[in-house]
């Protein structure tokens, strides 16, 4: 057996996959013409806004009962329901045990919150993966949820955006996606952090991208590709962390993916960087649009760092399932544009 | 309200978890272990499904405290497929783009915040119809 993947007792799946995105959306240029005058290149188009009465929990949620609804099972029938995010409404009392509830999944549940800034979703997966591949339990949710905040200015302003994925695991037979294969790859880089208590994060600037970002997802990456004897070509899509639009074209033009692996997946363009939720709710889109037999790539990658590496193949059970909840892109569309000003409001930077 | 008070609601609010009825059959939201409609014991649970459409509304302006956070906003009636009609916010519309009649599903967002230090408070509202799939 090798020592780099994580591998189950049992085969596992994903039985169903629901995301949200919440409706507002503010330009980056917009963003631009409070900071810059407009001037210079902006990261994304534009980025997704939580309304008022949203947060990690209301995310969670959505996605969750998406998920279920996808996966046609009784949210009773969970053993688990896992919130990874960096953004948990409190900083003490789970946003688990407010979803578990939301969904009826108690009071007979594991609940827990995840935390691995933006891999703290993926992190959960692999924790369900081993849930249900020991036998533990039959069902597990996983969820990447944030509402993500950048310092006014800060060059992350443009970027830290609000959504979310939710994931439920399952025996491989009842599956939609097989998990052929993951693993993880974690050192201490310390390239972005929030101390406790501080409202916005700070991060290294350019210690970032080599060390940190590039650094692990082509590590994970390769050493997956190296476990399964696969190649990029061997997969119709590829997904990574996607903290601007740059990153992941980069990335994925280092390992040997093509423009066309990754289009499907690659929605920071348009809703910015999800944090948690960043590469998990590009899987959604992916799983929106795949066909059975299909193979995915998947790789977060969280600051401080670390990367989950995922293998996806696609069963025939995708094709009853998928439109039995919203599909992400119609999250996508569902837009309304604000100015800095709502934006503002929104985000809690101007109170009455 | 104490903290006990919305422990007590959690399931109405979260689940929109009301009644039915054992003897008629009538749907019942709140729940309230009296069966309105004949008058008998009701205490079977029923989870709604959060589907309806908006039967009257109005665009709040002048608030409580607790929601002046949120102003302005939209309360509607909304009669829910099963029957019973409901007092909820609508979020995720602009007031001007609501039409009695309309179509609206249920969601689970926050109602209000008991201060920077209290609680945060969760529960139903009801949104537009979203379509199924993206353009
Ligand atoms: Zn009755």
């Amino acid at each position: 057996m090798s020592t780099r993947l994580l591998t189950p007792t049992r085969s596992v799946g994903i039985i169903g996959y629901g995301a949200y995105v919440p409706r507002y959306r503010i330009p980056a240029r917009e963003i631009a013409r409070m900071w810059t005058g407009g001037k210079g290149g902006t990261p994304v188009r534009e980025k997704a806004v939580p309304g008022l009465d949203e947060d990690t929990a209301t995310i969670a949620i959505e996605a969750a009962r998406n998920a279920l609804a996808r996966a046609g099972i009784h949210a009773e029938h969970l053993r688990a329901v896992w919130v990874g995010s960096e953004s948990h409404p409190y900083a003490v009392k789970p946003t688990s045990t407010i979803v578990a509830e939301a969904i009826g999944a108690t009071p007979y549940v594991q609940a827990g919150d995840w935390e691995f800034a933006c891999k703290a979703g993926t992190e959960a997966m692999q924790a369900a993966i081993g849930f249900v591949g020991s036998g533990m339990a039959n069902y597990a949710m996983a969820i990447g949820a944030d509402t993500a905040q950048g310092r006014p200015g800060d060059a992350l302003e443009y970027t830290a955006a609000a959504g979310g994925a939710a994931f439920i695991i399952g025996p491989a037979e009842h599956a939609l996606a097989v998990i052929q294969g993951s693993l993880s790859y974690v050192t201490d880089t310390p390239d972005f952090w929030r101390r406790a208590g501080a409202d916005y994060p700070s991060h290294g600037q350019r210690f970032t991208g080599e060390p940190a970002y590039f650094h692990h997802i082509t590590s994970a990456a390769q050493a997956l590709m190296e476990e399964m004897g696969t190649r990029p070509s061997d997969y119709r899509y590829a997904v990574f962390h996607q903290p601007n639009l740059k990153f992941p074209q980069r990335v994925a033009k280092m390992l040997g993916f093509t423009p066309e692996q990754i289009e499907t997946g690659l929605l920071v363009g348009d809703i910015g960087n999800t944090y948690s939720g960043s590469a998990i709710v590009g899987l959604t889109a992916i799983l929106d649009e795949a066909q059975p037999g299909d193979r995915i790539f998947v790789v977060s990658f969280g600051s401080g760092a670390g990367s989950d590496a995922f293998d996806l193949r696609v069963t025939d059970k995708i094709v009853e399932r998928r439109d039995k909840a919203p599909r992400t892109r119609a999250y996508i569309a569902r837009r309304v544009e604000i100015d800095y000003g709502m934006y503002a409001r929104l985000r809690g930077k101007l109170v009455r | 309200m104490r903290v006990a008070g919305h422990w007590r609601l959690r399931k109405q609010r979260l689940t929109l978890q009301g009644e039915i009825c054992p003897v008629c059959g009538a749907h019942i939201f709140p729940p309230r272990d009296v069966c309105p409609e004949c008058g008998q014991p009701a205490s079977t649970p029923y989870t709604f499904k959060g589907r309806g459409e908006v039967y009257s509304f109005s665009t709040v302006y002048e608030t409580p405290d607790h929601f002046t956070k949120y102003k302005p906003y939209t309360v509607a009636l909304v009669k829910l497929e099963e029957g019973p009609i409901i007092t909820a916010q609508l979020t995720d519309v602009d007031p001007d783009e609501v039409e009695i009649g309309m179509p609206v599903e249920m969601v689970t967002r926050r109602l209000t915040e008991e201060g920077d230090e209290g609680l945060i408070l969760y529960g139903y509202k009801f949104r537009p119809v979203m379509e199924r799939v993206g353009r």
